[in-house]
């Protein structure tokens, strides 16, 4: 274990903006390409519906 | 054991196996996630150099590296579907740019936010860095090449085309630090040479990447089944296929 506390955690040896930012930035964005396909495919299938339930 | 590939290769096929194996890379990237991030926050050291701020190269590396994989797959692909004038390798290429292009975007910003606290600098026109932003730009024209041409076949060999021309930048980002004098620091691990770092960072590099790899995997088989249902929406499979699943119209 590297920490004496979570606050030196948190901390980050004075780096914690830099460090968390990136670490913050790489899981939001991952996390919102996972969601931004998840409604991509269900507008596509409602769209397929539609068109199959047209003719 | 015999496999017919031509069989797999039409999407209506693909489909529901892609959707078997999503789950599976899924779990695995979220697994190697976690222990990748235990051992880079709880187990490795702090470098006598560069303090915690160092703790930002178990993203930026691995995303740095899966930047120029996804790309060197990508080309591979369009290859592919160049050559054998078949849509499943076109549609894997074009699921794979944008994954490729956030985390060339996600390397440049954790390296402008590592560059920072130890160069001083949130950007050099370092060779390494420049050549990294070449590659956002061969994503991004890629995705926009393709979206701008409406006929998909057609924007399938233009993009293709693009894909192949770029492969030429991939070298030149990884040999950049040697071929030239470069502040981005050379290469600390290479093939046939010991890396020179702790094991224990080295692991966590290792997995952090292999997160990213399984991850890779599970969003580009999502968007190539997306992109299956937007371009073969007037097909019957399709239309099967959404009549099948429940849910509002």
């Amino acid at each position: 274990m590297q920490w004496s506390s979570w606050s030196a955690f948190f901390n980050m040896g004075g780096y914690a903006f830099y460090v968390w930012f990136s670490f913050g930035l790489t899981a939001l964005w991952l996390v919102w390409e996972v969601l931004a396909l998840r409604k991509r495919s269900a507008v596509a299938l409602n769209l397929a519906k539609l068109l199959a339930q047209d003719k | 054991m015999n496999i017919n590939w031509f069989k797999y290769s039409s999407p209506q096929t693909f489909y529901p196996l892609a959707g078997r194996m999503i789950p599976w890379f899924a779990w695995a990237a979220s697994i190697f996630a976690v222990i990748g991030l235990y051992i880079s926050f709880f187990i490795a050291p702090t470098d006598f150099q560069q303090g915690e701020a160092y703790r930002i190269i178990f993203v930026h590396v691995p995303a740095a590296w899966m930047s120029m994989f996804i790309y060197m797959v990508m080309a591979g692909w369009a290859a592919l579907g160049l050559s054998l004038n078949a849509r499943l390798p076109a549609m894997m290429a074009q699921a794979l740019a944008p994954t490729g292009a956030i985390f060339t975007l996600l390397a440049l910003v954790t390296g402008s936010f590592w560059g920072k606290p130890m160069w001083g600098a949130w950007w050099v026109w370092d060779a390494r860095l420049t050549s990294e932003l070449i590659l956002l730009f061969l994503y991004l024209g890629f995705i926009a090449l393709q979206s701008s041409i409406d006929d998909p076949r057609k924007a399938d060999k233009a993009g293709a085309l693009l894909a192949l021309v770029g492969v030429v930048n991939v070298p030149i980002i990884y040999f950049s630090v040697k071929w030239w004098n470069t502040l981005h620091q050379g290469s600390t691990i290479s093939m046939g040479a010991a890396p020179k770092m702790v094991t224990t960072m080295l692991l966590g590099m290792l997995l952090m990447a292999l997160a990213f790899w399984m991850y890779t995997i599970a969003v580009a088989l999502m968007r190539v089944r997306c992109i299956m249902l937007e371009r073969e929406r007037a097909s019957d499979w399709v239309k099967e296929q959404a009549l099948s699943v429940g849910g509002n119209t």
